[in-house]
């Protein structure tokens, strides 16, 4: 009975893709030649990496790269099962959030000796961004590829008539006592269906025409653009180190005091209720008029000012309590499988990718923020002529006011267990307290 | 009534009886017998039963799919008895099946009746099992922008008509009850279908003799045609409730569990701990759970409601 049909089919998948993997190193040249497959989630970035691919096949004939785009919600999903069955793609877009378990679980191949056989400079990417994927064993699972940062996009028109200057956008504070200039601000452009603005007398709470802030959801675990712009610049920070943290500190009373003022936004009728934004998305709620300011991350700047017939602008988050801004630092980065056949031309593709040769096609299609410093440059530059400031992104790393994506094991069951906790309180049916209980069921998992 | 229930008593009884036939002649069908079964039975026992006892295995051990699986003896079990989040999808569940199960057997009866008494054109009958033959996701999808708090058109409408809008799937309250409606929307058509069948199979003169004996229309409901429908019911019954305790996809589709725990039905539990968490081992203790409750259910209805016995007998 243990050794049922299904086990055994399991067993010699894994079997196989484990002989794949030590039969490949030792006949490198058949395995620098053929077919790999390659894949991403996000479907706007698909043109710039076709690109790369074309002009990689273009210098290296023998290969050629096949890549296959699937949505971020399928993607994990499927990734694993290919991985279980043996048709993981041999190279893959991989996220901070999910690299540790894989690299635990021995999916992923160690590319050190490539990176010092071939010289590759980790000094030329931006800060940080290339030891984010050295594993807990030391090991190195990834060459990044681009970088993301937190800011605020507004409706200009909304702002010009609250007579808001844009020139006070870039110098907000925030504190979570009193939300400082930031909440100011979110009031004044928080107008009711009777044209009263959130800051004057006679204000309806419970009919609002247009919110200050939008809101895209609770967060769960990483309140990667919802919340952390502000928590972490309180001194707070999601876990006790970075990366390879073995305890949350969502028990923090700082941080359940920010919370309690972010919750309390929507109760005084600033910011949509949570309950109303399941569905639509936060970038098109903001695009029918719905709300002022919505803060967001650097992936949906093509996005935000694509729509027609609104002015968008970007601000920077605002200065918190310590005098500083905040902003999550996320980064992508791309891995090999480690049950690949195609060892060598895995690694020449991702080289490839982690080049100056790709990042700068990636820049020039001013989509995201290629990890490399010279190419970010160009693609600010992009943006810049396709009439887009990204200062407000771009300054968070140069002034180094970022703080990483919380790397730690267990990520999916922490995520498990904050959703509908951080949920709770955003919608205010539970207190900030609450989630303390919370932080005791995540640390478990680490015990 | 009883001359006519001993005569089908008496017939069924003779092509029920024996044929005197050795028990070589039936050996000599097995082999037959074997080669006509055995396309379903391959079927059955490669996606079914294997399956079932894989499953059955896993739920003794930890299991992450990328490892292999470690045997943790009840460990899974006695950490399922004790989480908050099991019994929540326990209720949650319950709560879907019951407005489910009451609305779409009571709809889809009334459906039956005019199917079988008044709407007997093809087109309207065929038109009744339209939302049927639509994708699950597709109608959660549908359904989802519709009632979509911002800009979804019945929350438009019911803004004209002065009502303030409802967060359908946003709303702890309002998330089952939607969910329950869409699906209902869906199958009702489907279970009406079912019963039309089973109206059709009661002989005619039954009524005929009510009628003459003066029953009124709700006598005869009552007295007719419902008993003598009971076994069609019964299986309906059985067949939409196991249908209704699985309900995956209008969740995994729409509001993902949320809000807070509001819609995580067990089934999405159970996804969400193996697929999701990487728990294979405790998922799969959930499922047998929900695999012993069905069946549990499904003898309590066979067994109380005599779904295996017809009055017409």
């Amino acid at each position: 009975m243990k050794k049922s049909l299904g086990a055994v089919a399991v067993a010699a998948a894994m079997a196989l893709s484990l002989s794949a993997c030590s039969g490949s190193s030792s006949s490198s040249e058949e395995s620098a030649t053929g077919e790999i497959s390659y894949w991403l989630w996000d479907a706007n970035q698909l043109p710039a990496y076709q690109q790369c691919a074309d002009d990689f096949q273009a210098a290296n004939p023998d290969i050629t790269v096949k890549i296959t785009q699937r949505g971020w919600d399928d993607y994990w999903s499927t990734l694993t099962n290919g991985f279980v069955g043996g048709t993981a793609p041999d190279v893959f877009t991989n996220h901070l959030g999910r690299y540790g378990e894989l690299a635990e679980n021995k999916q992923l191949l160690a590319i050190d000796e490539a990176v010092e056989k071939d010289n590759i400079d980790l000094s030329a990417y931006n800060e940080g961004l290339a030891d984010l994927w050295v594993g807990q064993d030391g090991k190195r699972y990834g060459l990044p590829k681009d970088w993301d940062t937190i800011g605020l996009f507004y409706n200009k028109a909304m702002l010009s008539s609250a007579g808001i200057p844009e020139d006070q956008m870039k110098d907000l504070t925030w504190n979570p006592e009193d939300g400082g200039s930031y909440e100011k601000v979110i009031a004044h452009l928080t107008v009711d269906k009777n044209g009263k603005r959130g800051d004057e007398p006679g204000f309806d709470k419970n009919n609002v025409d247009v919110y200050g802030l939008g809101l895209n959801g609770g967060g769960d675990s990483s309140g990667q653009t919802e919340w952390s712009y502000l928590t972490n610049t309180t001194g707070w920070s999601h876990t006790d180190k970075n990366p390879w943290g073995t305890k949350y500190n969502y028990d923090d009373p700082k941080f359940q005091e920010s919370m309690e003022w972010f919750a309390g936004l929507a109760d005084k009728g600033y910011m949509p209720k949570l309950e109303t934004t399941v569905g639509a998305s936060m970038a098109d709620t903001f695009a029918a008029g719905k709300s002022a300011i919505n803060a967001h991350g650097s992936w949906m700047i093509g996005q935000y000012t694509g729509y027609k017939g609104i002015e968008v602008g970007i601000a920077p988050t605002p200065v918190g309590p310590e005098g500083e801004r905040a902003s999550m630092f996320n980064g992508l980065a791309d891995s090999i499988w480690a049950g690949t056949e195609k060892k060598d031309a895995a690694i020449k593709w991702v080289e490839y990718l982690a080049s100056a040769d790709c990042q700068d096609v990636v820049a020039s299609k001013a989509v995201v923020f290629p990890a490399l410093k010279a190419s970010s440059e160009k693609a600010a530059e992009a943006f810049q002529a396709k009439g887009v400031d990204v200062t407000a992104f771009t300054e968070h790393v140069k002034n180094k006011t970022t703080f990483l994506y919380p790397i730690t094991d267990n990520t999916a069951k922490v995520k498990g267990i904050m959703e509908p906790a951080m949920d709770a309180v955003v919608s205010g049916k539970a207190p900030a307290s609450s989630l303390t209980q919370a932080n005791e069921q995540v640390n478990a998992l680490f015990k | 009534m009883t001359t006519l229930a001993k005569h089908s008593r008496s017939a069924s009884a003779a092509s029920a009886s024996p044929k005197p036939q050795g028990s070589h002649r039936r050996l000599g069908d097995l082999k037959i017998a074997l080669l006509f079964i055995a396309p379903a039975m391959i079927g059955f026992v490669v996606f079914y039963v294997l399956p079932t006892v894989r499953g059955i295995y896993l739920s003794f051990t930890e299991y992450n799919i990328l490892g292999d699986p470690e045997w943790v003896g009840m460990d899974n079990y006695v950490a399922i008895a004790a989480d908050p989040l099991f019994w929540n999808s326990l209720a949650v569940t319950g709560q879907y099946v019951f407005l489910n199960i009451l609305l779409q057997t009571a709809l889809a009866l009334g459906l039956a009746l005019l199917m079988h008494n008044v709407a007997k054109s093809t087109i309207i009958r065929g038109t009744l099992l339209l939302p049927y033959l639509m994708s699950n996701v597709i109608a959660a999808l549908l359904w989802f922008w519709m009632l979509d708090y911002q800009i979804g058109v019945v929350n438009q409408f019911i803004e004209w008509s002065g009502l303030p809008r409802v967060a359908f799937f946003g709303s702890e309250a309002w998330a089952i009850p939607t969910q329950a409606l869409i699906n209902t929307w869906r199958h009702m058509g489907y279970t009406a279908l079912l019963i039309f069948a089973g109206l059709q199979a009661i002989p005619s003169h039954v009524y005929e003799v009510a009628k003459l004996d003066g029953a009124s229309a709700f006598q005869t409901f009552r007295t007719i045609t419902i008993p003598l429908l009971r076994p069609v019911l019964v299986l309906v019954l059985v067949v939409t409730v196991i249908g209704s305790f699985q309900v995956f996809d209008t969740v995994a589709v729409t509001t993902a569990g949320g809000p807070v725990n509001a819609t995580r039905v067990i089934q999405y539990y159970i996804y969400q701990r193996a697929f999701t968490e990487s728990d294979f081992g405790y998922g799969s203790a959930i499922a047998v759970i929900l695999f012993l409750i069905l069946a549990l259910v499904a003898f309590i209805q066979m067994k109380f409601l005599k779904g295996n016995e017809s009055d017409l007998d």
